[in-house]
C-alpha cells in the first residue's frame, strides 16, 4: 500500500490523575494525502486539539507516532504551519510585520524587500490592502486579524497546514466571507490542510474528507466521512447539491447521538480488541445517489455495503442502519426538490 | 467636552495653589521692623533669634537666586542646588544601571523557568522587605566607601521590583505566543527578544518604574546618612544652618527631579505598551 503524505499511527493520550490514568483519546490512526483539505469533528475534550498540537509537534503523544512524508515529527517546523483560534498574532507589531515574522524566519537568507514583498503579495491575497496592513492587530476586527493570521501561515509555505478552529470566534457573515476566500487560496496553492471545526456546513463546503470522533474519554475516530461534492464548491450553490444534506444528516446524527453511544465502545467490548487501524470510511453522498437511482426499497440493503468499504467488523450491524437512513434522507431530498 | 476638563482642572489646580500659598503667607508675620544689629546678632550672623518658618515669597526668592546659579561650587558646604541634584541623579542612576543588569537577565530567567522561581523565591521574599538603610553599615564596613556604598543601598533598593516584575512579565507570556515562536524554529534566544521581551515589555517597565521612585525616596535618606554631597545632605546641612528657606526649597526640587524621572520611566512605558 502506498504509504500516505501525513501518518498517523495508533496515536494516544494519556493523563495521570489522581484516580489513575486518563486516557483522552486512543487508536486514534489516520491517513492524509497531498492536497487533501481534512477537517475533524467532534464534542469538546474528545482531544481535537491535542492531536492537532502533536501533529505540529508542539505536544508530544502518549502512544502512537506521526510520520510527515516519511520522517517522524519530532517538535515544531517551519513545514507545518498553524492557525490558532485566538489569531495568536503579536499585538505590538503590525499587521505586515507579524507575516514578516514568519517570512523571514521562514527563509532567514532573503532581503528585506523580498521578504517585504512576499508578505504584502500574501497580505493581499486575504484581502488586506489600502493601509490596514501597517495597522496593529486592536486595530482591526476579528475577521481581520483572523486573516492576517491565515497570511502568515500561507506565506510561510507550509507543507502542511493546522487550522485549529480558525473561524469559531467570528460572527457568521465573516465566517462566511473567509471560509470562501480560504476555499480560493487553497484550490490556488492545492495546499495540505487538517482542520478542527465545530461547524458541520464548514467542514462539508471546505473538507475533501471529515473525520468524526466519538466523545471523550477514551475517544477515537469512528469514520472517515468522504465529502463526494464536486469542485469547485460555492456557499451559495453547496446546499443544492444532491450529496449535501445526506452528509449533513450523517453529521449531525453522529455528533447528536451516535458519537455518545460509540464512546468507549472500546473498554465495553473486549479490552485489547478494540477499534484498530484507520476508521471506516463512509460516503453518505455516494449512497443517497445510489437510493435515489434504485427503484425498490431492498436496494438499500446493497448500498449499505457500498457505505461499509471495511464491512465484516462487528459494527456492519450500525453501518447498514447509516445507509439506510442516509439513503432516506436522500429520498427526503429528492421529495423536497420536487 | 474633554478639553473644558482640562481647562476647568487647570483652573481649580492654581486656585488651590493661590488659596494656600496666600494662607501660608498670611500665616507668617513679616520679620520685625529692620532694627540695627546687635553685636550678638552680628556675631551669630544676623540670624534670627527665633526660628520661624518662612513665608512662601521668601522661598521664590531664594528658588529664583539658587536657580539662576545652579551650578556654583563655594567650597565643601555650599554647591549650588544643581551640583547637589546632579550628585544624587548619578547615584541613583548608576545604582539602577545596575540593579537593571543583574535584574533583568534573572528575571528573564526565573521567570521562564518554574523551578528557578520556587528556588530563589525564599531568598527574594526574605531580602525584599529589608529596609535599604538597613544595608548601610554593613556596606561601609565591607566597601570601606562611603560614595560606594550609597550606590550599594540604591542597587539593593532598585532590584525587587524589577526582579519580580521581570519574572511576572515573562512568566505571563501567553503560551499561543510561545508556541508562534516555537512553530518557526526561532532559537533561545531569538524568542527571549523578538516574542518574550516585547510581550514582558510593559510589565518589566513598570517594574523599572517603581524602582526608581523607590531609588530616588531612598537615596535622600542615605545621603543624610553618608554626607558629603548630593541632595539628601543639602537638606539636612540647611537643617543643621537653621535655614529653613533652604530646607523647603530642595524638599521642592527633590518632588520636581522625582516628579521627572517618574515621567520618562511613564513615557517609556507608554513607547513599548501594546493594546491586546
Amino acid at each position: 500500500m502506498q504509504p500516505h503524505f501525513l501518518e498517523i499511527k495508533s496515536l494516544a493520550k494519556r493523563f495521570p490523575t489522581k484516580d489513575g490514568e486518563l486516557t483522552v483519546f486512543e487508536d486514534v490512526s489516520f491517513g492524509l494525502e497531498r492536497g487533501e483539505f481534512v477537517c475533524i469533528i467532534g464534542h469538546s475534550g474528545c482531544g481535537k486539539s491535542t492531536i492537532l498540537n502533536v501533529l505540529a509537534g508542539l505536544d508530544a503523544p502518549s502512544d502512537g507516532e506521526v510520520l510527515m512524508a516519511g520522517k517522524e515529527v519530532r517538535g515544531p517546523a517551519l513545514e507545518r504551519g498553524i492557525v490558532f483560534q485566538n489569531y495568536s498574532l503579536f499585538p505590538w507589531l503590525s499587521a505586515l510585520n507579524n507575516v514578516i515574522f514568519g517570512v523571514a524566519a521562514r527563509w532567514p537568507g532573503w532581503s528585506k524587500t523580498r521578504v517585504r514583498e512576499h508578505s504584502l503579495r500574501y497580505l493581499h491575497m486575504v484581502g488586506l490592502k489600502d493601509g490596514a496592513e501597517q495597522r496593529k492587530p486592536s486595530q482591526l476586527s476579528g475577521g481581520m486579524r483572523q486573516r492576517v493570521a491565515i497570511a502568515r501561515a500561507f506565506a510561510i509555505e507550509p507543507k502542511l497546514l493546522l487550522l485549529d478552529e480558525p473561524f469559531g470566534a467570528l460572527d457568521a457573515l465573516t465566517r462566511g466571507t473567509i471560509q470562501d476566500e480560504l476555499l480560493k487560496i487553497c484550490a490556488e496553492t492545492h495546499q495540505t490542510v487538517f482542520m478542527i471545526t465545530h461547524d458541520v456546513d464548514e467542514a462539508i463546503l471546505l473538507a475533501d474528507r471529515i473525520l468524526l470522533m466519538t466523545n471523550g474519554p477514551q475517544a477515537r475516530i469512528a469514520e472517515s466521512v468522504r465529502v463526494s461534492i464536486d469542485r469547485p464548491r460555492e456557499r451559495g450553490s453547496i446546499v443544492h447539491d444532491p450529496g449535501y444534506y445526506p452528509i449533513r444528516t450523517h453529521l449531525v446524527d453522529f455528533l447528536v447521538s451516535r458519537s455518545h453511544e460509540l464512546s468507549g465502545s472500546a473498554n465495553s467490548g473486549a479490552p485489547g480488541s478494540g477499534h484498530q487501524g484507520p476508521p471506516r470510511i463512509v460516503d453518505p453522498a455516494q449512497a443517497a445517489r445510489g437510493a435515489s437511482n434504485a427503484k425498490d426499497k431492498a436496494s438499500s440493503n446493497a448500498i449499505a455495503q457500498a457505505t461499509s468499504h471495511t464491512a465484516g467488523h462487528s459494527t456492519s450491524n450500525a453501518n447498514s442502519a447509516t445507509g439506510y437512513r442516509a439513503a432516506e434522507s436522500g429520498s427526503l431530498l429528492r421529495a423536497v426538490n420536487l | 467636552m474633554l478639553k473644558s476638563d482640562t481647562w476647568r482642572a487647570v483652573l481649580v489646580s492654581v486656585s488651590l495653589l493661590v488659596i494656600f500659598l496666600g494662607l501660608w503667607q498670611l500665616s507668617t508675620p513679616a520679620p520685625q521692623a529692620e532694627e540695627a544689629l546687635s553685636e550678638y546678632e552680628l556675631l551669630m550672623g544676623g540670624a534670627d533669634q527665633e526660628a520661624r518658618v518662612p513665608s512662601p515669597s521668601e522661598i521664590i526668592g531664594l528658588a529664583i537666586r539658587e536657580l539662576s546659579n545652579p551650578f556654583y561650587d563655594a567650597g565643601p558646604n555650599d554647591k549650588g542646588i544643581g551640583i547637589q541634584l546632579a550628585w544624587s541623579l548619578y547615584r541613583v542612576l548608576t545604582g539602577f544601571g545596575l540593579a537593571a543588569l543583574i535584574a533583568l537577565p534573572l528575571g528573564f530567567l526565573i521567570g521562564m523557568s518554574p523551578m528557578m522561581y520556587k528556588a530563589l523565591n525564599p531568598f527574594i521574599q526574605v531580602l525584599k522587605p529589608i529596609s535599604p538603610l538597613a544595608w548601610m553599615p554593613l556596606a561601609l564596613f565591607i566597601i570601606k566607601d562611603s560614595e560606594t556604598s550609597s550606590i550599594f543601598v540604591i542597587f539593593i533598593c532598585s532590584i525587587w521590583p524589577m526582579l519580580i516584575n521581570t519574572a511576572f512579565g515573562v512568566a505571563g507570556v501567553r503560551k499561543d505566543w510561545v508556541n508562534v515562536a516555537r512553530t518557526h524554529e526561532l532559537g533561545p534566544m531569538q524568542t527571549a527578544f523578538q516574542v518574550i521581551l516585547p510581550a514582558a515589555a510593559p510589565t518589566i517597565l513598570t517594574g523599572m518604574r517603581i524602582s526608581i521612585g523607590i531609588a530616588w525616596l531612598v537615596i535622600v535618606a542615605a545621603e543624610m546618612l553618608v554626607g558629603g554631597t548630593g541632595i539628601g545632605y543639602y537638606v539636612w546641612n540647611e537643617w543643621n544652618n537653621l535655614d529653613l528657606t533652604s530646607v523647603i526649597f530642595s524638599i521642592l526640587m527633590i518632588g520636581i527631579v522625582g516628579m521627572l524621572l517618574d515621567l520618562a520611566l511613564a513615557s517609556a512605558t507608554r513607547l513599548v505598551t501594546y493594546q491586546e
